[in-house]
């Protein structure tokens, strides 16, 4: 695309600006926050690694949690979903179609409504509601969507359905012809849904807010926890343990997602 | 197709729709139809009430008014940078959108530190006029957080639909005389419309529906979302709670409705 004429526009420059400074500025913010001695004294009082210390002896724990939550959703969500949305990509039925809509319900629900629908309905089982699995159940039921339908529309595609029925007549019995053609051919797809489930599931808040207990918590709930109880630098410091681990994470799943649909996708 | 293909399809779904069954479907029909054990008028309580209603006014305000602002300031920033090439532009971009990996409480936290009692307004008032000017616990700082959280949406769409924009459109405009104004009006609007209608839609979802912001803001300002939190908490009260999700549900879909009707009357023209 060749670019526009670079003549001057002053008003969109400085809308640019200003947003740019609006929303840059917090997060230098919060981090220059969480290494100084105090706050309220500024950059005077000297920089200091007390602060994250602190949060990683309290919050530590947060931080493995919602990683090994969003990993387990990622497995939880591609196992059930590929399947699903296989079945969903290649049936032409209004029950398909119902289905799908019904799936993606979860999302335009507020997180609050399924949360209480959750707790209502299995609040009493003592074991599964004071454990980190009824939040993964409710990672999954939201993320859920998000893989089906990355993952369904990557299995429409025209040259797979052909390879499908190639490998039909010549014998592959399905277990064979799912797992030895048609994963490898949407695995980008697969990785991308999943990079998406991953996102999702380590900033959800919502729903997790009214499903943790004290003894189960995710980095966004010790997050909340910390801004309302915790000094103000102890708060700025956990925001900048979640810039320091899970940003590189996100991006590493990133330019591991772009690496796959440049290796193997169309 | 066969009954065997049929049943295949069926056995792979299957395993999503026992999950989705069990743990989606059934126990929010159960919260659906549990206002109704207090008495059916349980589910307007929300039309009823003062406090409610006044609490999804406040909502509804809230959201349309950040919508309207965030598309027009996204527009804004979103083709102006496309259409540039400078050192530092993918890593501004890239900042620009990082915001949509945060949960809502980082985002009403950094309002704190903007504009609370020791936020950098305060600070700097203070130094320039001699008082403390604090906006992050009032409707201001809701609004700003809110804005805070849908720009990097509109941002990232608009930039990737002006890669899309059709440039000679314009460069005809221009020759035959229209000012910058008149382009934006006329060459400009019509062409974003289908991305504007879609992105606006998403954008009054998630205020809609959004907590985690206003719950760390604990704002005086209350909306619909913190409302059934309290319902729920404070007060026990899973009917209240359940039928005020059903009037925010309503509510949000009903926009969402209208705004797919009147996007796809305007792209058949």
């Amino acid at each position: 695309m060749r670019q526009a004429t670079h003549n001057r526009a002053p008003f969109l420059f400085a809308v640019t600006a200003l947003t740019s400074l609006f929303m840059i500025a917090p997060m230098l913010l919060s981090v220059l926050a969480g290494l100084v001695n105090n706050y309220s004294v500024g950059i005077k009082s000297g920089f200091t690694l007390r602060w994250l210390q602190e949060v990683w002896e309290v919050y530590g724990g947060t931080v493995g949690w919602s990683l090994v939550i969003a990993a387990a959703c990622v497995v939880a969500t591609a196992a059930i979903g590929v399947p699903c949305a296989y079945a969903l990509a290649r049936s032409r039925s209004r029950a398909a179609r119902a289905f799908e809509e019904l799936l993606t319900l979860p999302v335009a629900v507020p997180g609050l409504a399924t949360a209480l629908a959750l707790i209502l309905a299995y609040g009493q089982i003592a074991a599964f509601r004071q454990s980190f699995a009824f939040i993964l159940v409710g990672h999954i039921v939201f993320t859920l969507p998000f893989m089906v339908r990355t993952v369904a529309s990557a299995f429409q595609r025209n040259d797979l359905i052909a390879l499908e029925e190639a490998a039909r007549t010549l014998g592959a019995s399905f277990p064979q012809r799912f797992l030895g053609v048609l994963v490898p051919a949407v695995f980008p797809a697969i990785v991308a849904g999943g990079l998406m489930v991953f996102t999702l599931s380590v900033g959800e808040f919502n729903l997790t807010w009214m499903l943790h207990t004290p003894l189960t918590r995710t980095l966004p709930v010790g997050l909340a926890d910390s801004y309302a109880s915790m000094r103000i630098e102890i708060g700025s410091a956990y925001t900048l343990v979640f810039f320091i681990v899970i940003l590189p994470v996100l991006w590493a799943l990133q330019a591991l997602a772009q690496l796959m649909q440049k290796r193997y996708g169309t | 197709m066969s009954t065997r293909q049929r049943l295949l399809l069926a056995g792979c779904a299957a395993p999503a729709g026992a999950f989705f069954l069990a743990f989606w479907l059934l126990p929010v029909l159960r919260l659906l139809i549990l206002p109704a054990e207090k008495g059916w008028d349980t589910y307007f309580v929300v039309l009823t009430d003062g406090r409610y209603i006044e609490s999804m006014l406040n909502t509804l305000l809230l959201s349309v008014a950040v919508t309207l602002a965030t598309l027009v300031i996204g527009a804004t920033v979103g083709i102006y940078l496309a259409r540039r090439s400078f050192l530092g532009k993918q890593l501004l971009l890239a900042l620009l959108t990082l915001p949509l990996s945060f949960p809502g409480v980082i985002i009403g936290f950094f309002v704190i530190l903007l504009g609370g009692r020791q936020g950098l307004v305060a600070d700097l008032s203070d130094q320039i006029f001699g008082e403390r000017i604090t906006f992050a616990y009032g409707l201001l700082g809701l609004f700003l957080a809110y804005l805070y959280f849908s720009l990097p949406r509109a941002i990232a769409t608009y930039a990737a639909a002006a890669e899309a924009m059709d440039l000679q459109l314009e460069e005809a405009a221009r020759s035959l005389g229209a000012s910058r104004l008149r382009i934006v009006r006329d060459v400009w609007l019509p062409e974003l419309a289908p991305t504007t209608v879609a992105c606006g839609a998403i954008l009054f979802a998630t205020s809609m529906g959004a907590f985690g912001t206003a719950f760390t803001l604990a704002s005086k300002f209350e909306v619909v979302p913190i409302t059934i939190y309290n319902e729920f908490t404070n007060y026990a009260n899973f009917a209240l709670a359940a039928s005020l999700s059903i009037s925010l549900g309503l509510v949000t879909w009903l926009a969402l409705f209208l705004t797919r009707q009147f996007g796809s009357g305007q792209t058949m023209r």
